[in-house]
C-alpha cells in the first residue's frame, strides 16, 4: 500500500511540476493546484499510514499521528487562499495587459517554427 | 557620569538648529553653539585629571548579551581631539554664520555640522571597538550630506559620492579589522584591547588584522593611495572643508593610528606599511599642491601632505617621533583651519578661488591678508611659528630611521625634499594672492569681510603664534597628556624649546626654505615642466571604474533576472532536482522496516483513476475546462484517500474547498481563454517532462522512504492530554483550537488578508467579458432555472443545520469551525448561483470585510480572555454543566476560539467568490476614490 501511495504522490508531483512550466497562467494554476495535492498527500504521510484508527480518544483501539493532519488541515484552506489569489492575479494581469502568458507579454521570439504558429 | 553627557549634548544638540531658525539667522546660530559650549565646559572640567594621567570611564548597559556597552573613556589623547573637535567647531559655527548666504538652509547645514561632531566625539571618546565604528561611520555618513550641500552642483555630488565610497568602504574593512582583535583578545573593550597589544602582535591573523585597519585609517586620512577623494571633496562649503579636511575628520584616520600605537604597533609590518604610506603621501601631496590654481585645491594637497608627514612619524620606529606627530595633529588644525577660513572670505569677497586671476588683494583686505599670511608661515615652517617647532622635530627624526636599513638615508632627504615644496606652494598662497600685480577680471570687486567673520581666523592664528613661541606653557600640558595616552608608562625626554643651537634640523629648515623660494621664483618653467604630463582626473577615472561596476552587476543581474517566469521556475526546479535528489545516492536502502499495509482491489481501483486523471488533466491542459473537470476528479479521489487513512476531519475539509476551488476556477475561466495556444517546442515539452518526472520520481521516492520507516512523533503527549488537558476527544480539533491555537490565529489571518487582497485586485478590474463559449454559441439568456431556486432554497436552512451540527460536535468528533465555515459558504454560494446576485443582495446584508474582522477579532479576544486570570494567551477554559431536559453538555473557551474561525472562513470564502462573481453582473465593486 505505501508503494501506491508514494507512486501517486510522485505521479500527482510530476504533472503538478510539468503544468507549472506552462507558459499560460491557468494551466500553471491548476499545477499548482496538483502540486498543493502532492504536499498536503505528503505532509499527511509523514504521520505514517494507518486504517480505521482516526485520532478520536475511545473511538478505536489505535490512534493516527493527530499532527500532521491538524498542520494538513489548514494547509488545504490557506491552499485555497492561494489558489484564489493567484487565480485573481491571473485575471488583473489579463485585464492589465491584455494577454494572459505569465511573463505578462508574449515574447517576440517563440520557440516554434514559422509553420507551426497558429 | 558628566564623561556621558560630552557626546550625548551635541546629539541632543542636533535638533536646536532646526528649532530656532524661526527666530532668525544669529539666534540659530547662538542656539546651535549652545550644545557644543556646554560639552567643552564639561571637557575643560575634567582636565586637571586628564593632565595627571587618569583615564576616567563612563559606561551604560546597551545590549549585554552581545557584550555591547555604550562606553566612553577619557584619556590625554581623546582629550586633545575631544578639545580640537568642540573648539574649531565652536569656530567654524561662527565663521559659517557669515559665509552661508541667504538662500542656503543654515539650520540645515548647522544639523549636519553638529550630527558630524557628535559622530566624531563619538569616534575619540569611545571604549568600545564596535561603538567606536559605529561612530566612525557616523562620520561618513554626515560627511556626505555636509560636502554634498550644495547638492543642486554636479561636482558635489560627485564629491560627496566619492567621498563616501571610499571612506564607507574603509569602513567596513576597518570592521573587519575590528572583530578580528576582538576575537584575538576576546573582548570589544578599548582598554582590554589596548593592555594586550603582544597577544596581537603574536597572533597569526595580525597582519590580515592590522591590514584592515590600516585601510579604514588610509582611506580616512587620504594617504596614497586613497588620497584622491580629499581634493575632491573641496566642493563642500568652505566651513565644512576647513572643519572636517583640516581638523577632524581626516584626522580621524590618523587617530586610529595613534589609538592602536600601544596595541598594533612595533613591528616591521607596521613600520614599513605606514612609513611608506606616509612618505609617498607626504611627497605626492607637496609636490602636486604647488600646480593647483584652485586655492582650496592647493590646501586640499597640503592637507594630504601634511597628513603623510603625520603618519610618517607614527610609522617610525622612535618614541620621540610619536611624540611629534601628536604635536604636528594639534599645529596642523590650527593653522590649516585658519588658512581654509581665510580661503573661504577670499572666495566669498571676490568670487572666485582661480589663483590666476586673484593678485594683488593686499590693498583690498590688508587685515585679511596679514592673518593668512602668518597661517601659511607656519605651514611653511618659518620660525617662531607653531609649524616651525613640529617640522624641527620631523626632521630629528628622520634622521634616526633605519627601517630602510643602509638606504634609511634616503628618508631626511626625501623629507627636505618635500618640505621645499611645502615652501614653495605657501610662497605661492602668499604671493600669488595677496600681491603680484592687480587682479585679473574678478567677479565683485574685493573687500573686507563682516568683523566677526575673522574672528575665529584670529584666534588661531593667535594660537599659531602663542605655541610657537611659548610651546611649553601653551600646549606643554596637553600634549604630555596625549602622549601618555599613546606611549603609556614610557613617556619620553622631549623638549620644545624653540632653540635647539645650531644642528642638523636647523639646516635643513634653512635649505628648505631657501630651495623654496628658489623653486617659486621659477615656478613658470616648472608649470611648463608639468604641463607636458596628462592630468589625470581622478573623478573621471572613478566614475569610469563605477559604471563599469554597475555595468558588470547589471549584466549579472540581467543573467538571472530576465522576467520570465518559466525559466526562475526551471532554475528553482533544477535546485530542488541537486538539493533533493543527490542526498538520495547515499541511500542504500529505500524501503524501511515499519511493516506495510496490504493493498486491496478498492484502493488499487482508486489508484488507477486519480493516476489517470491527473495524466488526463495534462493531457488535455489546452482544453481548459476538461482538464478541471479531470482536475476535480483528482481533488474527490483525494478527500477519499483522507477518509480511508483515518482523517475524517481532512476529509471533510477537502471535499468542502474541492467544492468552492472548482466553482472558483470555473468563475475565472470565464474570464479567461477558454483554450491554450500551442506554445512550446517539441523539445521544450520533452525538457519539460523530463524534469517532471524525475522531480515526480524523488519526491515519490522520499515518501516511501519516509512513510516505510518506523518513526516517533509527539502525538503520545497531544493524545493523552487532548481530553484531560483541552476537553475534548477529537484530538486534531483539540490541537487546532488549543494546543496550536496560536498558529491557528495566524492561519485565519493569512486567509482574511488574502481575501481583502483579492477583493482589492478585483476593484476596478478591466475584464474580457466573452458573449459565447468557445464553440461561439451565446450565453443563455435565460432566467435562473425554477428547479434550482426551488431546491437550493429550502437546501439553505437544511445546510445551515449541519454545519451548526458539524461546528458544534467538533470539539469531541470530526467537525469544527473550519469544515463547518467552508460548509455554510458552500451553501450560500449556491443561492448565488441558483438565484443570481440581484436577488441576493437586499437578502444578504453582510458586510463581508467587516465579518472578516469580526472573527479574527474573536478569536484574539478569547485568546486575550485568558489574561484575565494571569495565564498566557489563549489558555483555554472548558467545563461540565447539567441542564434539565439538555442533559449533561461542555462548555469550553475553545468554541468561542473556533467560531472565530468559523466566521473568518466564511466571510473570506464568500468575499471571494461573491466579489468574482458579480463581475459578470451590474454589481461589480468600484471603489470610490476617497476610499
Amino acid at each position: 500500500m505505501e508503494a501506491l501511495y508514494a507512486f501517486c504522490v510522485g505521479i500527482l508531483t510530476t504533472c503538478g511540476v510539468f503544468l507549472v512550466l506552462r507558459s499560460r497562467t491557468f494551466p500553471v494554476v491548476v499545477g499548482l493546484t496538483l502540486l498543493s495535492y502532492a504536499v498536503n498527500l505528503f505532509l499527511f504521510s509523514s504521520g505514517r499510514l494507518a486504517i480505521n484508527s482516526a485520532a478520536v480518544i475511545g473511538a478505536n483501539p489505535t490512534y493516527s499521528d493527530p499532527l500532521p493532519q491538524a498542520l494538513v488541515l489548514t494547509a488545504i484552506v490557506i491552499g485555497f487562499a492561494m489558489t484564489a489569489f493567484v487565480v485573481i492575479l491571473a485575471m488583473r494581469g489579463r485585464g492589465d495587459l491584455g494577454n494572459d502568458h505569465v511573463d505578462g507579454r508574449i515574447p517576440e521570439y517563440s520557440s516554434l517554427s514559422d509553420k507551426e504558429k497558429p | 557620569m558628566s564623561l556621558l553627557w560630552i557626546p550625548l549634548l551635541p546629539a541632543l544638540g542636533v535638533f536646536a538648529p532646526l528649532i530656532a531658525e524661526r527666530f532668525g539667522r544669529t539666534a540659530c546660530a547662538w542656539a546651535t553653539a549652545a550644545a557644543p559650549a556646554l560639552a567643552l565646559l564639561l571637557l575643560l572640567l575634567n582636565a586637571p585629571a586628564v593632565f595627571r594621567g587618569e583615564t576616567l570611564f563612563s559606561s551604560l548597559s546597551w545590549i549585554p548579551q552581545l557584550g555591547l556597552d555604550l562606553s566612553f573613556r577619557l584619556d590625554g589623547l581623546a582629550f586633545l581631539f575631544a578639545l580640537l573637535i568642540l573648539g574649531i567647531g565652536l569656530l567654524i559655527i561662527l565663521y559659517a554664520r557669515y559665509y552661508l548666504s541667504s538662500k542656503d538652509s543654515m539650520s540645515t547645514f548647522y544639523a549636519y555640522l553638529i550630527l558630524f561632531m557628535t559622530a566624531m566625539l563619538g569616534i575619540v571618546l569611545s571604549n568600545n571597538l564596535i561603538q567606536l565604528w559605529m561612530f566612525w561611520e557616523l562620520t561618513s555618513i554626515s560627511s556626505f550630506l555636509l560636502i554634498s550641500f550644495w547638492h543642486g552642483k554636479t561636482e558635489g555630488r560627485k564629491g560627496a559620492r566619492m567621498a563616501l565610497t571610499v571612506t564607507g568602504a574603509g569602513g567596513l574593512a576597518l570592521l573587519a579589522g575590528l572583530i578580528l582583535i576582538g576575537k584575538m583578545v576576546g573582548s570589544y573593550d578599548l582598554e582590554v584591547v589596548l593592555q594586550n597589544g603582544d597577544l596581537i602582535r603574536e597572533h597569526a591573523a595580525y597582519p590580515i588584522a592590522l591590514t584592515l585597519v590600516l585601510l579604514g585609517a588610509f582611506t580616512k586620512s587620504a594617504q596614497f593611495p586613497f588620497h584622491f577623494w580629499l581634493p575632491h571633496a573641496m566642493a563642500a562649503p568652505t566651513p565644512v572643508s576647513a572643519y572636517l579636511h583640516s581638523a577632524t575628520m581626516v584626522k580621524a584616520g590618523i587617530f586610529l593610528l595613534a589609538r592602536f600605537y600601544p596595541a598594533l604597533s612595533g613591528t616591521e609590518l607596521w613600520f614599513i606599511i605606514v612609513s611608506m604610506a606616509g612618505l609617498a603621501t607626504l611627497l605626492i601631496g607637496a609636490y602636486t599642491a604647488l600646480f593647483k590654481h584652485d586655492l582650496k585645491g592647493l590646501l586640499a594637497y597640503s592637507t594630504v601632505s601634511h597628513l603623510g608627514l603625520i603618519t610618517l612619524l607614527l610609522g617610525m620606529d622612535t618614541q620621540l617621533a610619536a611624540v611629534a606627530a601628536i604635536f604636528h595633529i594639534i599645529n596642523h588644525a590650527t593653522f590649516k583651519a585658519s588658512l581654509f577660513m581665510a580661503a573661504g572670505i577670499i572666495d566669498h569677497e571676490s568670487g572666485t578661488r582661480d589663483m590666476r586671476r586673484l593678485n594683488g588683494l593686499w590693498h583690498f583686505m590688508p587685515h585679511t591678508a596679514t592673518l593668512a599670511m602668518v597661517a601659511a608661515a607656519s605651514m611653511a615652517g618659518v620660525p617662531l611659528l607653531n609649524g616651525f617647532l613640529s617640522k624641527e622635530m620631523f626632521f630629528a627624526e628622520t634622521l634616526h630611521q633605519h627601517t630602510l636599513g643602509s638606504l634609511s638615508w634616503m628618508i631626511p632627504v626625501l623629507a627636505t625634499l618635500a618640505a621645499i615644496f611645502s615652501v614653495a606652494y605657501s610662497l605661492r598662497f602668499i604671493h600669488d594672492v595677496f600681491f603680484n600685480g592687480q587682479p585679473i577680471d574678478l567677479p565683485k570687486t574685493p573687500h573686507e569681510p563682516p568683523r566677526y567673520m575673522k574672528v575665529p581666523i584670529e584666534i588661531l592664528v593667535g594660537l599659531c603664534l602663542l605655541v610657537g613661541i611659548f610651546p611649553g606653557f601653551i600646549v606643554g600640558g596637553l600634549l604630555n597628556a596625549a602622549v601618555m595616552a599613546v606611549l603609556p608608562g614610557q613617556v619620553p625626554e622631549y623638549s620644545l624649546s624653540i632653540w635647539h643651537g645650531i644642528n642638523l634640523p636647523l639646516i635643513m629648515s634653512v635649505v628648505a626654505i631657501v630651495f623654496g623660494v628658489v623653486i617659486y621664483h621659477n615656478r613658470r618653467k616648472l608649470f611648463k615642466f608639468q604641463s607636458q604630463f596628462p592630468e589625470t582626473d581622478a573623478k573621471l577615472v572613478f566614475e569610469g571604474l563605477m559604471q563599469a561596476l554597475v555595468k558588470i552587476s547589471q549584466r549579472v543581474h540581467g543573467f538571472f533576472e530576465n522576467h520570465s517566469l518559466q525559466r526562475y521556475m526551471f532554475s528553482l526546479l533544477m535546485l530542488l532536482l541537486i538539493f533533493a535528489g543527490v542526498p538520495l545516492l547515499d541511500l542504500l536502502n529505500t524501503a524501511g522496516q515499519r511493516p506495510q499495509l496490504p493493498i486491496d482491489s478498492l484502493t488499487l481501483i482508486m489508484a488507477a483513476l486519480l493516476v489517470l486523471s491527473a495524466i488526463a488533466t495534462v493531457i488535455w491542459h489546452r482544453k481548459r475546462f476538461i482538464s478541471l473537470l479531470t482536475l476535480s476528479v483528482v481533488g474527490l479521489i483525494v478527500s477519499v484517500a483522507f477518509a480511508y487513512f483515518s482523517a475524517p476531519d481532512l476529509a471533510l475539509t477537502q471535499l468542502s474547498v474541492e467544492v468552492v476551488t472548482v466553482i472558483l476556477l470555473m468563475l475565472a475561466l470565464f474570464f479567461l481563454p477558454q483554450s491554450t495556444p500551442k506554445e512550446s517546442s517539441p523539445t521544450r515539452v520533452a525538457r519539460d517532462l523530463g524534469v517532471a518526472a524525475i522531480i515526480g520520481g524523488i519526491i515519490g521516492t522520499i515518501n516511501y522512504a519516509m512513510i516505510t520507516r518506523p518513526h516517533s512523533s509527539i502525538a503520545e503527549f497531544f493524545l493523552e492530554n487532548s481530553k484531560p488537558g483541552g476537553g475534548g476527544t477529537n484530538v486534531v480539533n483539540v490541537i487546532l483550537v488549543d494546543f496550536r491555537g496560536f498558529d491557528t490565529f495566524g492561519e485565519i489571518l493569512v486567509l482574511g488578508i488574502a481575501a481583502l487582497g483579492i477583493f482589492k485586485l478585483i476593484n476596478r478590474m478591466k475584464v474580457f467579458m466573452p458573449s459565447g463559449d468557445s464553440n461561439g454559441i451565446n450565453w443563455t439568456q435565460d432566467s435562473h432555472p425554477m428547479i434550482l431556486r426551488t431546491v437550493s432554497q429550502s437546501l439553505l436552512p437544511l445546510a445551515l443545520l449541519v454545519s451548526a451540527y458539524i461546528f458544534l460536535r467538533g470539539h469531541n468528533m470530526p467537525g469544527g469551525g473550519f469544515i463547518a465555515g467552508l460548509i455554510t459558504a458552500v451553501a450560500i454560494i449556491l443561492q448565488y448561483i441558483a438565484h443570481g446576485v440581484d436577488w441576493i443582495k437586499p437578502r444578504l446584508r453582510i458586510h463581508y470585510q467587516w465579518a472578516i474582522a469580526t472573527g479574527v477579532l474573536i478569536a484574539a479576544l478569547t485568546g486575550m480572555g485568558s489574561w484575565l486570570f494571569n495565564r498566557p494567551f489563549l489558555t483555554s477554559w472548558f467545563d461540565y454543566f447539567t441542564l434539565p431536559l439538555v442533559g449533561e453538555f461542555e462548555l469550553a473557551s475553545a468554541l468561542a476560539f473556533d467560531l472565530g474561525v468559523y466566521i473568518t472562513v466564511v466571510a473570506a470564502t464568500l468575499l471571494i467568490l461573491a466579489n468574482l462573481g458579480k463581475l459578470t453582473t451590474t454589481h461589480r465593486p468600484t471603489m470610490k476614490e476617497n476610499d
